[in-house]
């Protein structure tokens, strides 16, 4: 593996600055909700930060990304400004969307290539089997990476998708991130076979399970993944084995259904512990750096907070021109 | 020298193949597209032309074909993908619906989705219950789509054309009985050789005439002209109104040919309830009321699914018959 593919010096830690970022944003949102400032479904990205911040770091900034209702954390390891992002969850003008699509869909921004967040399970798959399509069609090496959970791969969606791509070898990569459970039902209820990734194997597609609490783990992985789909193999699928450690929405607090010593063998897992140990024992972090990173991370957010609190909602009179392109 | 006379298939596909001249980035995909040409024919040859990468066939997924166009249409191409019955539209209802319809409004106005999602219903071709839904009506409470029937292949070629042009997801409805049923008015016309478009979102008045207005949409059409030419050797001459494009809906057309007439009838191939001809007659009712000298009549098809056995679909069916009964009982 050549230099520019490995995570290591600066841009480790980097990339422990931007896993800083989504664990205090995604806190902060969890206290907002609880304070009844956020109204609808909020879901937390907590615990699951490796992924999104290894898959983005490993991806070209041109590919496409497809995301999903707990989508904070893609858009912020994808650049999409905290106050945008901030803006969608609480509703105002200055969010992603205009405050018109909320927490489900708040990483969608076009400039950052994120041009969906579904809020429905399963749908984004498909959608980037197409969005593969245009990258194909013009020749260029690109890909469409689109995340979904473990709950997405008993819907016919994914299995259409899955055979979809595989047939008309489209460079796809599908990111499952499965955190174990499916609102609150646990995938040993619900999943019939050997794994997510021998099921994806199936249609034919390469297909591998990683650590997905290790962002080094993932980074190699989706690094590996890229090449090959941009060579012209066809679709990647990564089964990233993580753990959501809040519950399903913001109502959800996530404990009656989940065994404590799963939830406490998990949180010694935390991705976000495993990257500063890992960067203790290189040397390349101190205690010192990291409550300075933490400092200078929570000074900008709540700056950020103060400032989407403060700022104004969409004029109601301007959604109706926007349910058209072109209007007749 | 006679006007070129082709059919509504031939129209349809003059249109795909034009526009697919015209611009790179349209491509066409769907069940039996390809190397068939389609079931119909509609897509008949484009794969000789335009190759194996911008003509495809798919598997039998209508979530992925639907999912598949979105996704092209997000990444710069204009995807014309085709839903080979409008029943199978049900399967992909959550991407026309969920996704297609409410992209550009839920994103903040960032994406814009151009592409033509083409069906067709059977009704009329003995395909039973299951082959020959109208389900235009459904797909109207969802904002964000426009939703296009021609009746006639000038229509049909011009608005496909501007369908694949239009920058939002167009839900295009084709009629099956139009592609075989040679005694209908709107399987073949008069279609010219140089380049038209017909704008979507107008109605078109399809007959002149001053003692009812018939208000019809895609197939029914040619019942509505058929009996259009009965009424007229009782002496009646009622005014036929094609809608046309339902989504958005041309009421000002509706409106304008009822202050006319002063007299409604409103024909549709599905059932009564919360169909096309229930939103028209509504329309009518809650904004044009004083127009009317009677109350408005809605043709439909009973409350019940389509029989397959072919005369009993044709006692189902809406026909030029009842609709010259319907116009005659209103003004005779």
């Amino acid at each position: 593996m050549t230099q520019s593919q490995q995570l290591t010096g600066e841009k480790l830690l980097r990339v422990f600055r931007k896993m800083v970022e989504l664990r205090f944003f995604e806190e902060r949102v969890e206290r907002l909700y609880r304070e009844g400032k956020i109204t609808g479904p909020t879901h937390l990205y907590i615990g699951q930060e490796a992924v999104a911040v290894g898959v983005v770091e490993a991806l070209d900034e041109n590919d496409l990304i497809i995301s999903t209702y707990r989508g904070h954390g893609h858009g912020l390891a994808r650049g999409v400004p905290m106050e945008a992002v901030l803006g969608e969850i609480l509703g105002r003008a200055v969010g992603t969307c205009k405050g018109l699509g909320g927490s489900m869909h708040a990483p969608i921004c076009v400039e950052k290539k994120i041009p969906l967040a579904t809020a429905i399970v399963g749908s984004g798959l498909p959608i980037a089997a197409g969005a593969a399509l245009g990258f194909k069609l013009r020749g260029e090496r690109n890909l469409a990476a689109v995340f979904f959970g473990d709950g997405a791969v008993n819907t016919g969606a994914f299995h259409e998708a899955l055979n979809l791509a595989s047939v008309w070898r489209l460079p796809v990569l599908f990111i499952c991130e499965n955190n174990l459970y499916a609102m609150t039902t646990s995938l040993t209820k619900t999943f019939a076979g050997e794994s997510i990734a021998a099921r994806a194997s199936c249609y034919g597609i390469r297909a591998l399970h990683v650590n997905g609490n290790d962002v080094v783990e993932v980074y190699e992985a989706t690094s590996l993944a890229s090449r090959y789909i941009k060579e012209g193999h066809g679709p990647f699928f990564l089964e990233c084995r993580t753990y959501r450690q809040k519950g399903h929405g913001g109502y959800d607090l996530g404990t009656w259904y989940r065994p404590k010593e799963e939830i406490e063998e998990w949180l010694a897992k935390d991705p976000v512990e495993v990257l500063y140990r890992r960067l203790l024992s290189e040397g390349l972090i101190s205690e010192q750096d990291r409550k300075r990173i933490e400092a200078e991370v929570l000074k900008t957010l709540e700056e950020v907070v103060d400032n989407v609190l403060a700022s104004p909602l969409a004029d109601f009179s301007i959604l109706l021109d926007l349910v058209y392109a072109s209007k007749v | 020298m006679s006007l070129r006379e082709i059919t509504y298939v031939e129209a349809l596909n003059e249109a795909l193949r034009e526009e697919m001249r015209r611009d790179s980035s349209v491509v066409v995909f769907g069940e039996e597209v390809a190397l068939a040409g389609g079931v119909y024919k509609v897509t008949k040859d484009l794969l000789k032309e335009f190759g194996p990468s911008r003509v495809m066939d798919t598997p039998i997924s209508e979530i992925a074909i639907v999912g598949a166009a979105i996704g092209a249409a997000l990444n710069g191409l204009r995807p014309v993908a085709e839903l080979m019955f409008f029943d199978f539209a049900g399967i992909a209802f959550d991407q026309i619906v969920t996704h297609a319809s409410k992209m550009r409004f839920t994103s903040g106005g960032q994406v814009k989705l151009p592409l033509v999602i083409r069906t067709q219903y059977s009704l009329g071709r003995s395909y039973g219950s299951q082959h020959t839904q109208f389900l235009a009506a459904s797909f109207m409470q969802a904002p964000g789509l426009k939703i296009v029937l021609p009746s006639t292949p000038y229509d049909a070629k011009g608005l496909l054309k501007s369908a694949i042009r239009d920058d939002d997801p167009v839900l295009f409805i084709e009629s099956g009985a139009l592609y075989v049923n040679k005694n209908y008015y709107g399987y073949k016309g008069h279609v010219p050789e140089e380049e038209y478009l017909v704008p979507i979102g107008k109605a078109d008045v399809k007959v002149e005439g001053e003692d009812a207005t018939v208000v019809a949409l895609s197939r029914t059409v040619s019942e509505a002209v058929a009996a259009a030419k009965q009424l007229n050797e009782l002496g009646l001459k009622p005014e036929v109104v094609d809608l046309r494009t339902i989504q958005p809906m041309d009421y000002e057309t509706v409106v304008r040919s009822v202050k006319k007439t002063n007299r409604l009838v409103v024909v549709e191939d599905s059932v009564k309830t919360c169909g096309v001809s229930a939103e028209v007659a509504a329309y009518v009712c809650e904004y044009a009321f004083d127009a009317l000298e009677s109350p408005v009549i809605r043709l439909n098809s009973p409350p019940m699914p389509a029989p397959q056995s072919q005369p009993l679909e044709r006692q189902y069916m809406v026909s030029a018959e009842k609709i010259v009964e319907a116009v005659k009982s209103l003004c005779l």
